[in-house]
């Protein structure tokens, strides 16, 4: 375990192994998504309360757990990054923020779209989506936080503290956004919570996760491939690499 | 008595330039270093992680033969560190400013000390006047007396003659000097010339070389 | 500095150098003395810059006075939203004295020190964190009932009022400081300050003025209270060693 912990050091290992795992992710991202869209836009049952327009969980709800499995992956990375200063985490960890804080968008974009057939109007404050702001606001920070330093250490570290300091807030927002709404809001039907989903319905909502989640890790897989191109240019092995390739 | 710092295969990046590469150092008791070289090529860097400051460099630094990482506490006892900037607080007078850093030392806060650090600067009079409105070579003068006031081994000075008159550098020359004799060690950057004395070391910076002259 | 001769012939023994080896485990009682000369400090600084302790007071009346001007002096349609205005205004005016938290230690040098006394930073940030609470948050929280009236703010929720904003803020100064800690080596860090802290403000604000909503309602506040006391130990538990790390960083850069 150490080993691979020590193996992770080397970008240049990991740009090599990234290179023999990123078809597969790429293979699993296009069929998951194909299958998920089409079972779910297409064949999935039509809800009986909602008719068609539930069928947008099927971008929403991926795009939803996206956004904030990858903040927290953001932040472990970032630990892993202060603690045992592998510059592969951060720099993994720089790549994931931009496409977090895009999947947070898709979700409050889709939760929007819901909301018109939903209750009439294209936003509405519920305790989901207004979580979801929140989290967009935090992705916002930590990335111009990281544009803001001259120094890339310095930028790395300050994301990192940041997110970590995001991490343990996202809890304790979802948590008070929860109260707060409850406390607001007579109980009307909400955007979640769908009790008693028949099978028909969450598994190509499943299969949608998944394909999401893989598409995320082929996205971040090539760009911290050329981000590390990036940083090691002075490297003998990147100029080896660049050289034969001409 | 051991006083040790070394510094070993140190290399510092910035703004994707190499300010210094592989570079050795071995300062002990007894030493005045200074640390010479162009505008730009690292010295102020170079003090900054000698002093812990700069986490951002490869290599080793070792304190009493042991270590940075582990003894750092115990560096940082022994450590006077004078920056570009004197940390003198404009609105306060040179006593109160004294006072803080006698805290910050671990010190008691004894007003007398404060006086006779004053004194020993040429500020004698100049105690109670808001440090604002003093002359810039007078608030580095009150930074220089934390030398008398809080007494360390090692001293880490970064141009301590930013703004001092003759008179004054004279007197700081001859301070540094027997700081040296008396056991301690001086690593000092500076554009003045230090008077020739045995306790003196050169290290030169620039152009990705360095090397130490005695 | 004439009395270098004398110096150094009358107390060398006092200054003997070389053997004043300080391990570790030697008592100073620095930790207390550290921490109180830092508060006194950091107040005295304050107290004699008097203009920058009344601004934000200045911009929270400011603030609450654009609100009925902006949207209706109907007292019935301000009474509802008084305690979300109030702490909303409040808020924003700590915010703005974060970004001087930091910042004149880091121009005159003497953040550079702070990082390198053998004392704990986290305890030393955590000073100059209560002076801000103290000379901000507290003011800002025994002012809120005055504005309160102007506002129309139903009785009985006053002394909550107060109460949960000197309760809250002194979150809002241990959360901000760590975002003041991060962005004060940046040119223009004022407004990513702003940015970065006002998302993790959202907790203590929802639980703030819940805790007024609620003695306008005349249901207990008390609930709201615990919470923003939990939340005020786990910031009081965890932002000292961020805003230490955040300072280190900012140093480096």
């Amino acid at each position: 375990m150490w080993a691979f912990i020590n193996k992770l050091r080397s970008p240049k290992w990991f740009y090599a192994i990234s290179e023999r795992l990123l078809p597969w992710f790429w293979v699993a991202a296009a069929a998951l998504i194909l299958v998920g869209s089409v079972w779910g836009l297409a064949f999935a049952p039509a809800d009986y309360q909602q008719g068609n327009s539930f069928r947008i969980i099927y971008v929403h709800v991926p795009a939803a757990f996206l956004a904030q499995s990858i903040f927290v992956s953001m932040a472990v990375c970032g630990l892993v990054y202060m603690v045992w200063k592998i510059k592969v985490a951060d720099m993994v960890a720089a790549m994931m923020a931009p496409l977090g804080a895009a999947m947070t968008f898709i979700s409050l974009f889709s939760g929007a779209v819901w909301g018109v057939p939903t209750w009439g109007t294209w936003w509405m404050w519920d305790a989901r989506l207004t979580s979801m702001l929140i989290l967009f606001f935090l992705y916002l920070g930590v990335i111009a936080l990281r544009g803001a330093f001259a120094s890339r250490d310095s930028a790395s570290r300050a994301a990192s503290v940041l997110a970590m300091v995001g991490v343990i807030n996202i809890p304790i927002i979802k948590y008070s956004v929860d109260w707060w709404y409850t406390l607001h809001q007579p109980a009307t039907f909400t955007v979640t919570g769908r009790v008693g989903m028949p099978m028909e319905m969450w598994v190509p909502l499943l299969i949608m996760v998944l394909g999401f989640y893989s598409f995320f890790i082929a996205v971040t897989l090539m760009r911290t491939r050329s981000e590390i191109l990036r940083r090691e240019s002075n490297k003998r092995w990147v100029r080896d690499l660049a050289g034969g390739e001409r | 008595m051991t006083l040790r710092l070394q510094a070993r295969g140190l290399a510092c990046e910035r703004d994707d330039r190499w300010l210094f590469e592989d570079l050795d150092l071995d300062i002990r008791g007894g030493e005045i270093v200074r640390v010479e070289g162009p505008n730009g090529s690292g010295k102020t860097t170079l003090l900054k992680i000698l002093s812990g400051q700069l986490a951002d460099y490869h290599g080793e630094l070792f304190w009493n033969d042991r270590p940075m990482r582990q003894a750092r506490q115990a560096f940082l006892e022994n450590l006077l560190y004078l920056g570009h900037a004197p940390g003198v607080k404009a609105a306060l007078t040179p006593l109160e400013n004294l006072a803080w850093y006698q805290a910050l030392a671990g010190e008691a806060v004894h007003e007398a000390p404060r006086l006779a650090a004053l004194e020993s600067v040429g500020l004698a009079g100049f105690e109670d006047v808001p440090a604002g409105q003093l002359s810039a070579g007078q608030q580095r003068r009150v930074a220089l007396a934390r030398l008398e006031l809080t007494p360390r081994p090692l001293w880490v000075l970064d141009e301590p003659f930013t703004a001092i008159d003759r008179h004054g550098v004279a007197a700081l020359e001859e301070r540094l000097v027997v700081h040296a004799r008396s056991g301690g060690c001086v690593l000092v950057t500076t554009h003045h010339e230090l008077k020739a004395s045995e306790e003196l070391r050169h290290v030169r910076l620039g152009r990705g070389g360095q090397d130490a002259e005695r | 500095m004439p009395s270098a001769d004398t110096r150094m012939n009358g107390s060398d023994s006092k200054r003997d150098n070389g053997d004043r080896q300080v391990t570790a485990g030697e008592p100073r009682g620095g930790l207390t003395v550290a921490v109180w000369a830092t508060l006194k400090r950091d107040l005295t600084l304050l107290m004699r810059r008097r203009s920058e302790v009344l601004n934000p007071l200045v911009f929270f009346a400011l603030v609450i006075t654009l609100f009925p001007i902006g949207i209706s002096p109907d007292p019935e349609l301000l009474a509802t939203i008084a305690p979300g205005l109030l702490w909303v205004a409040a808020l924003l005016a700590a915010l703005l004295s974060l970004d001087s938290l930091f910042r004149g230690d880091y121009e005159d040098g003497s953040l550079e020190q702070l990082l390198l006394t053998p004392q704990p930073l986290p305890m030393l940030g955590l000073a100059k964190v209560a002076v801000h609470w103290l000379l901000t948050g507290l003011p800002l929280a025994l002012m809120a009932p005055v504005l309160g009236i102007m506002l129309a703010l139903p009785a009985g929720s006053y002394l909550i009022l107060a109460f949960s904003l000197a309760l809250g803020t002194a979150s809002l100064s241990l959360i901000g400081a760590i975002g003041a800690a991060l962005t004060v080596g940046l040119s223009r860090g004022g407004v990513l300050l702003s940015l970065l802290v006002l998302p993790l403000y959202i907790p203590v604000l929802i639980f703030g003025a819940g805790a007024v909503q609620a003695a306008i309602m005349g249901d207990g506040a008390a609930a709201h209270l615990a919470i923003l006391g939990a939340l005020l130990a786990l910031s009081l538990m965890l932002a000292p060693w961020a805003i230490a790390a955040s300072l280190r960083i900012s140093i480096n850069g």
